[in-house]
């Protein structure tokens, strides 16, 4: 079982390595990630590649809203790492 | 005499290469006997004579989109804007869509496909699903120019010249021509090169029995050593602030030489050797179009990559245009650094341009047997000159028989 926290933390680790320049220690789960980190379409697509490569995990396109925030990460996430 | 806002001069230099990361430091080895080649692993190839740049390449561009780009987006980031910030322009107060960026390549693409091909074979089962998005933007042709953009804010035109290795000089003269069509009235021009981040470059040259080697770096390549061994590939570049007179003169700049003349043409006769008599053509044209005769020319800068017959027939064609020139000098910058592929013809003009200010000619790396039939009474070779330099030819050649020539004056 994976929970809520250690999906945020793997989630965390990902935008870590792209939004390269920012602090992404300090992101509120319920504020939308492109409100408060320098992200754009191009760094939504690597966070969809990352989370396929690191952990077999598959985005379809339909639901790339769901990676809005933190918090939608995690809902939507936890299912999937726990599938 | 034409008038000045016909007269296209250089008004920065911007410039990274395996010898310094700035006109100052190359300038300084290049003078003082330095050397830029290094061994180093590359895959598939093993260690081998390479000439590697080492500026800081996030120092223009944030961490994030130094990632998302190519090496030779960053290297043409880091050169226009050292170009930028030494020509003393109001950036803020350009109209940006008047801006041009027109950069040289050898190539482009083959570092992203290769390290693509060799993900997808060696960690992603030939899953193409694991293909990166970025893949496109960053094997466009246009991507190191499009990155200076980008990161600038410039909105004018911006494209790069595949050349060879006769890029660099074309990249200069696109941007002239296109300052004298009065398309844009700032032009970012040169060439650069991200070949040592490829394996393929240098195992075609291997094949082809022209790649470099010594258990020396240093002697790895000696153009026109009758020891020669071949090319090193380099990594660079060289960006020029391209300007009319006319408009450097309103704001006081300050002006490192005047673009004279320039001619390209091509061999049509091999793929990769080349063709004494169209070089000869070439520098006769260009020199014409300068409205100058030979003997005006105190500098000739050959491509003298260190391969046979790239030298020897260069040589016959310096010979035959400035033979009887006795105030023609003659030097040669790839002992130093290696070959820099689409950046070579930019940088190494930029190499020899401080001859304007601090009256010396830079020698050839030190050629200890030279190749006979390489021989010419001016040959400058391992020891700078003190000479009145008023005006450089530059020589730069490239694969499928392209010639390019620039002559630039001391203003």
């Amino acid at each position: 079982m994976v929970s809520n926290e250690e999906v945020r933390t793997k989630v965390l680790e990902i935008i870590a390595d792209i939004a390269l320049d920012d602090d992404v220690t300090t992101i509120k789960d319920d504020v939308a990630l492109r409100d408060q980190l320098d992200l754009d379409s191009m760094d939504f697509l690597d966070i969809v590649m990352e989370l396929k490569k690191r952990h077999k995990i598959e985005v379809p396109q339909e639901d790339y809203t769901r990676l809005a925030s933190m918090k939608s990460c995690v809902e939507y996430l936890a299912p999937k790492f726990n599938a | 005499m034409k008038a000045d806002n016909q007269r296209i001069v250089i008004t920065g230099i911007g410039l990274t290469s395996p010898m310094g990361n700035n006109l100052s430091e190359f300038r300084d080895g290049l003078l003082n006997n330095g050397s830029g080649i290094t061994h180093t692993e590359i895959r598939h190839m093993g260690v081998v004579a390479a000439g590697l740049c080492k500026f800081d390449e996030t120092k223009y561009q944030t961490k994030k989109m130094r990632k998302r780009g190519t090496r030779a987006g960053a290297i043409s980031i880091y050169c226009a804007n050292e170009a930028l910030a030494d020509s003393g322009i109001n950036f803020d107060s350009v109209d940006k869509n008047r801006v041009g960026v027109y950069l040289g390549i050898t190539e482009h693409g083959n570092v992203e496909t290769e390290n693509e091909i060799h993900d997808l074979y060696n960690v992603h089962n030939k899953d193409v699903a694991f293909w990166s998005h970025h893949h496109n933007p960053r094997t466009v042709a246009n991507n190191p120019a499009g990155e200076v953009t980008l990161n600038l804010e410039i909105t004018g035109p911006h494209y790069t010249i595949g050349a060879a290795c006769a890029a660099g000089n074309l990249g200069i003269i696109q941007g002239v021509q296109q300052l004298l069509l009065d398309e844009v009235d700032v032009a970012f021009a040169g060439g650069i090169s991200e070949s040592t981040e490829t394996f393929g470059i240098f195992a075609a040259f291997k094949a082809q029995g022209a790649l470099g080697h010594h258990e020396n770096p240093a002697m790895a390549t000696r153009p026109l050593d009758i020891n020669r061994n071949g090319i090193v590939v380099s990594e660079g570049g060289a960006v020029y602030v391209l300007e009319r007179l006319s408009d450097a003169k309103s704001r006081n700049a300050k002006i490192y030489g005047e673009i004279i003349g320039y001619h390209s043409n091509s061999d049509a006769s091999d793929f990769v050797l080349p063709n004494t008599e169209r070089q000869i053509e070439c520098m006769k044209m260009a020199v014409k179009k300068a409205g100058i005769t030979p003997d005006e020319v105190d500098i000739v800068n050959m491509h003298a990559t260190g391969t046979p017959q790239g030298d020897i027939q260069e040589c016959e064609a310096v010979k035959a245009v400035f033979g009887e020139c006795k105030n023609t000098y003659i030097n040669a910058t790839k002992g130093f650094i290696g070959h820099a592929m689409g950046a070579a013809g930019a940088l190494e003009l930029a190499g020899n341009i401080p001859s304007f200010t601090d009256g010396y000619i830079h020698p050839c790396k030190k050629i200890e047997n030279l190749d006979p039939q390489c021989a010419m009474a001016n040959l400058v070779n391992g020891e700078k000159v003190a000479h009145d330099v008023k005006i450089i030819l530059n020589n730069s050649f490239g694969m499928l028989g392209i010639n390019s020539i620039l002559l630039i004056q001391k203003y």
